[in-house]
């Protein structure tokens, strides 16, 4: 190559790229995947995503979701999601940003959830990750809990679970914690 | 280079493989102190990375003849880097390895010189990395070496005849270590697989549920990523956990430690903190000596042609015994980074509209319901109606317009593909000329408005 080397360095003045300008930073793999999950989205009518840096921020959305059954029918909640460059190989990093009284969402907005984590595959996509976003709320369930005390009571009292599912979404407290209206 | 009567010449070594001819050699080799000369002269070598195998990296290079070396990286040193990066002392401690690492090469090898560079490599423009004739890597994460990788990548141009044009290929020539395993490889973007080609080598990454770290840890590891990701938030809500301060993970180790005394788990220290929150694997000095050298070893033959190169990804493990490999992996050919995607010709007139009906009817793409997107710019997108609405309004401008009013460019579509009656999604790259721009010869493809 040592021929091509020389060549270069001796045309570098007079060269002039072929495609008439500097090569442009382009888009990652991850990005174009991403893109492609996002064009093929089905989503239920009881999913709604949004992106609030625009159409050209793909990596960065929210999505909100409103159960039309079970526990938390009519309650409305919102995710965060942040998709990183080398996506599909890691999966996205998603928040529940409302504060909600579930076993398998702790207060701080962790998500128990195993295709987030350990379960994960680069085949899944944005779409299931919402659709097993959706299925916490219709099946909540308390052998994967991360919020203990909301787990056992689903367990052992579930009248009482959903008495207080009732009062923290309407806004109130259950026992020393506060949560806001979100019907 | 000049050597005294007395003494033997001070490349020797180097000169049984470039003054004299071979059988191994590579096509074009031409022997001689020219092309040992030139090799100094000419080859301009950025390394990439000044940490395990950076250091070696730059040492072996300077050591094989060349004289024009740069190197990045953007961490300072560490106590703990100091039993393998063997350029700097316990003095240098805080200062930028970069800068200290190209420093010791230079006093002891006369003649090399090196620029060292400060930074992250993503906030280097793209020409930065046109100037060089080989990227050498010594990388320790996927998303660095996918981004060098779409970067070297990108300066690859193909011809009418979908062939890698030779004077674009920008060879890279990547290493990586992993306590005792370690591989070296070597991508000619357009001619063996890039590396996004073959990512799907890699295994998925551990992660545990964050249920069991929860409720039912049972590890020194459930511990520490309990205290990480879980008990981080609760105290710090709002936060974010930086593993580069001491304060921060010294925070981690505490409460890891009470975790475990509450569940009665043995096994947590300092460094198994550390090594569980960044991810780190112990690091030994031989095995990045190894993969180093035969990243060099590539380096040299690539710019010299001197012997024939490795295809191309060579593994070493040496846990148990000593075992070495070389697989020939094949390229991707629908590679969305480094694959030539299919040429299409279009008129500057067509509208974004026409040209994803044209889409369907391309006989190499049948692609329906297309979704377009143009560097970091989503011109249509079919779904989620949101996305649909901000983006209707793009259907009837210019295609040509819309890509900012380039000739030759590159574009994504996604869309459905049927084959066998099967319908399947599919991503395509587009190589995009548009005719009748500045006398652009017409070649032969489906196209037109």
């Amino acid at each position: 190559m040592i021929r091509l080397f020389k060549v270069k360095e001796k045309q570098r003045e007079l060269a002039e790229n072929s495609q008439g300008g500097v090569p442009v930073k382009k888009q990652t793999a991850g990005e174009l995947r991403l893109h492609k999950d996002i064009s093929e989205l089905n989503l239920p009518k009881s999913c709604a995503i949004s992106f609030p840096n625009g159409k050209d921020d793909l990596m960065n959305f929210e999505v909100s979701i409103r159960p039309d059954e079970g526990y938390y029918l009519g309650g409305t909640f919102l995710f965060s999601f942040q998709v990183s460059p080398i996506y599909p190989h890691e999966a996205p990093k998603v928040k529940c940003k409302t504060k909600v009284y579930h076993p398998n969402i702790d207060l701080e907005g962790s998500v128990c959830l195993n295709i987030l984590r350990e379960d994960w595959k680069p085949v899944l996509n944005i779409n299931t990750i919402i659709y097993g976003l959706y299925h916490l709320f219709t099946e909540p369930n308390s052998e994967d809990p991360l919020n203990h005390d909301a787990a056992a009571v689903l367990r052992d009292n579930p009248k009482m679970f959903e008495a207080n599912v009732r009062r923290a979404m309407a806004g109130g407290y259950v026992g020393q914690t506060f949560f806001q209206r979100c019907l | 280079m000049a050597d005294t009567e007395a003494q033997p010449s001070r490349s020797r070594d180097l000169d049984k493989l470039l003054l004299r001819p071979g059988n191994l050699v590579g096509a074009n080799f031409d022997p001689g102190e020219e092309l040992r000369d030139d090799l100094a002269k000419y080859a301009k070598v950025l390394v990439v990375g000044a940490g395990g195998l950076g250091c070696e990296l730059l040492k072996d290079l300077a050591l094989s003849g060349f004289q024009n070396l740069e190197v990045i990286d953007m961490d300072r040193i560490e106590v703990t880097n100091l039993n393998r990066q063997f350029l700097f002392r316990f003095e240098d401690v805080g200062k930028p390895k970069a800068e200290v690492a190209a420093k010791r090469v230079m006093e002891r090898v006369s003649g090399v010189n090196i620029k060292p560079h400060y930074g992250r490599i993503e906030d280097k423009e793209i020409d930065f990395y046109s100037d060089f004739s080989i990227i050498a890597l010594g990388l320790d994460s996927i998303e660095a070496r996918s981004y060098i990788n779409a970067v070297a990548c990108s300066f690859l141009e193909y011809d009418s005849d979908d062939k890698a044009r030779e004077e674009t290929i920008k060879p890279m020539v990547d290493g990586g270590t992993e306590g005792f395993k370690g591989h070296a490889r070597v991508i000619l973007p357009g001619v063996t697989p890039c590396f996004e080609c073959t990512i799907w080598l890699f295994p998925p990454q551990v992660k545990f549920p964050l249920c069991t770290l929860a409720e039912t840890p049972r590890t020194a590891a459930h511990c520490i990523e309990y205290a990480h990701l879980i008990k981080w938030d609760e105290v710090h809500s709002g936060k974010a956990f930086d593993p580069d301060d001491p304060e921060h993970m010294k925070w981690v180790y505490n409460e890891a430690v009470k975790r475990a005394e509450l569940f009665g788990i043995p096994g947590v220290t300092y460094s198994l903190t550390q090594g569980v929150v960044k991810n780190i694997i112990p690091a030994i000095a031989s095995t990045n000596a190894i993969i180093s050298a035969a990243c060099t070893l590539e380096t040299l033959k690539l710019a010299s042609g001197c012997s024939k190169t490795l295809s191309n990804y060579l593994t070493y493990n040496g846990a148990e015994g000593l075992h070495t490999k070389v697989t020939e992996f094949v390229r991707d050919k629908d590679c969305l980074v480094c694959g030539p995607g299919v040429l299409i010709e279009l008129e500057t007139s067509i509208t974004l509209q026409k040209f994803i009906g044209l889409l369907e009817e391309h006989p190499k793409l049948l692609l329906s319901k297309a979704s377009v997107t143009h560097q970091r710019n989503n011109l249509y997108m079919q779904a989620p109606p949101v996305l649909e609405e901000m983006t209707r309004s793009n259907l009837s401008l210019p295609l040509f317009d819309l890509m900012g009013k380039t000739t030759k460019t590159t574009l994504h579509v996604t869309g459905t593909t049927s084959k066998n009656d099967k319908k399947t999604s599919a991503l395509r790259k587009l190589r995009v000329v548009f005719k009748g721009v500045d006398g652009v010869t017409d070649m032969d493809t489906a196209g037109g408005a």
